[in-house]
């Protein structure tokens, strides 16, 4: 088993961090996994790309992505066909967006599946900023089920204070629950 | 990694002084006089903090202290870029340290654990840099078993083995030397590091013993009927090896070499791999400007050929500089290349390089 997910969005949404989060929950779940960025000079709101490689077995390969299984997009603005060059066909797409699943397969193509849940929304109700990125990894494992949402938690844990760790997991439950899968 | 062993000691995790430096300079010349001292001594750096502590990477190897440090490998200025490349760890390959490199976050831990052991070995006695790829290996978050202190000290137990300052017994280290000495001087420490082959690999061998990974100067694989072999360092190998079994599924007969061991250059154990193939492919990650030999790893790749005799290809392939991605797709372009030289001799190759990925 192997599945390559790409990320993108802007700097200052959490991009990496997303990844990293998705990396630790598939390795609390027994999973080889790696995450890493498109490495460049980091700039709040340019475009920023991250990748995940999950397996049962080592891995040994951490060059980029380029046919993922999987395309996350945290920007909404990034929700273009472009972002998605290389993704498999019968690829899963989850994207933060006020679209219903279905739309996004009128706007960019059947060929792909799709999720969506407005991770902005929701990171304002809960952070007051439109940091989505623990939304977004929410998101993800409801859709594709390569993490759980408790591993994921579990990650979230380990990596921010208390005060943060607890408001994503609330943002983390909120995804669950109002993400939409075609 | 020194803010992450900053942590460890300000938690009280790690039993140690951290010493906090203004420089590169100053912080290997801390270290050396620490281990002058008598103390298990560790520093880390990349790019031009290496290359700042060049001058006193040579006075370590020379004192012989038992120094481990890391190196994220890293391109250098100008222009400037944080990125990987190998363009530091090769500069400082001419000074008597021996070298490592990891090709994943596990050998980048694992491998410091036996460098004390190589380091501290009464028959060696030298500084043990561990290269490990910046970013592709510094950044990239990967599942690592972390060794407990106990059993990382059974292994490498902590005892002062060589010569350290006492006041009751003065010594002078690193005085001046006279025409008349310093030759000898040079020619010790060429000696030492040629006769710390055998520490090295037993070394190697009971981390294996120890903790169930085994490490060896070189991993081949599929080199016994391969048509090219590629020869490369770091994390570049982890994309050869997959790249391999997939060249092969589509007829190309495709060896990796992979290159841990780079001081003492581990000739016997590259050249078991080199010699039932047709054509070799040196893939180097920095370029030493104006040499007749163009990548580093290239140079010692093709004297290991040449001293025995193997007359065929050996062809050298720069690529991934500063940071730039080296891609499956870019092997593929080397490996179709090195096919074209299939049952040639090396005399018959008129460009023995090529950069890959790059705009020309």
């Amino acid at each position: 088993m192997l599945t390559e997910i790409r990320w993108h969005g802007r700097g200052g949404l959490g991009v990496v961090t997303a990844a990293e989060l998705v990396a630790y929950a598939s390795i609390l779940k027994g999973y080889y996994a790696l995450a890493f960025p498109e490495f460049g000079a980091e700039r709040r709101g340019a475009p920023v790309t991250a990748y995940n490689r999950i397996s049962d077995r080592v891995l040994s390969d951490r060059s980029p992505v380029l046919e993922p299984d999987i395309v996350v997009v945290l920007d909404p603005t990034m929700v273009r066909r472009e972002t998605l060059r290389g993704l498999k066909r019968g690829g899963l797409v989850v994207a933060n967006a006020t679209k219903k699943p279905r739309e996004l397969a009128e706007l960019l193509g059947p060929e792909y599946r799709y999720a969506t849940v407005d991770a902005t929304r929701i990171a304002l109700e809960i952070f007051r900023l439109p940091i989505v990125n623990t939304v977004m990894t929410a998101a993800l494992a409801t859709a594709a089920g390569i993490v759980d949402v408790d591993h994921l938690l579990e990650a979230v844990r380990a990596r921010f204070s208390e005060r943060v760790a607890k408001l994503n997991e609330l943002a983390i439950r909120r995804a669950y629950e109002s993400v939409e899968v075609a | 990694m020194v803010e992450k062993l900053a942590e460890f000691v300000a938690n009280g995790e790690l039993d140690a002084e951290f010493i906090h430096v203004e420089s590169e300079h100053s912080a290997l010349s801390a270290v050396v006089g620490a281990s002058a001292a008598g103390a298990r001594v560790f520093t880390a750096t990349s790019s031009q903090g290496l290359l700042l502590m060049y001058e006193i990477m040579h006075i370590a190897s020379s004192i012989r202290l038992p120094v481990v440090m890391s190196i994220a490998t890293r391109a250098i200025s100008a222009p400037i870029n944080i990125w990987c490349d190998h363009s530091d760890f090769m500069a400082a390959s001419d000074s008597g340290w021996i070298m490592l490199m990891g090709m994943n976050a596990q050998e980048a831990h694992d491998l410091v654990i036996a460098a004390y052991r190589i380091a501290e070995d009464p028959r060696v006695l030298l500084p043990v840099a561990v290269g490990y790829d910046g970013f592709w290996i510094s950044h990239t978050v990967e599942p690592v078993y972390v060794l407990e202190k106990e059993e990382a000290l059974r292994y490498a137990p902590k005892r002062v083995t060589w010569r350290a300052l006492d006041p009751e017994k003065p010594v002078t280290m690193g005085p001046l030397a006279s025409p008349e000495w310093y030759f000898e001087f040079r020619v010790q420490l060429q000696k030492a590091i040629e006769g710390s082959r055998g520490a090295i690999s037993e070394a190697l061998r009971e981390f294996g013993q120890h903790f169930g990974r085994e490490y060896r100067e070189v991993d081949g694989f599929y080199t016994d009927d391969a048509d090219v072999v590629l020869v490369a360092m770091g994390s570049v190998t982890g994309t050869a090896i997959p790249f391999a079994e997939e060249a092969r599924k589509a007829g190309l007969r495709v060896g990796v070499v992979n290159v841990r061991l780079f001081r003492p250059f581990p000739e016997e154990e590259v050249f078991k791999h080199l010699e039932n193939a047709k054509v070799v492919a040196v893939v180097d990650r920095a370029i030493n400007p104006g040499s007749p030999f163009v990548g580093p790893l290239y140079s010692d790749v093709a004297v290991t050929a040449f001293k025995r005799g193997l007359d065929i290809p050996v062809l050298n392939y720069v690529t991934g500089l500063g940071g730039r991605a080296v891609l499956r797709s870019h092997l593929e372009a080397m490996v179709k290349h090195a096919y074209g030289f299939v049952g040639k001799r090396m005399r018959d190759v008129e460009t023995h390089y090529g950069f890959v990925g790059v705009r020309e």
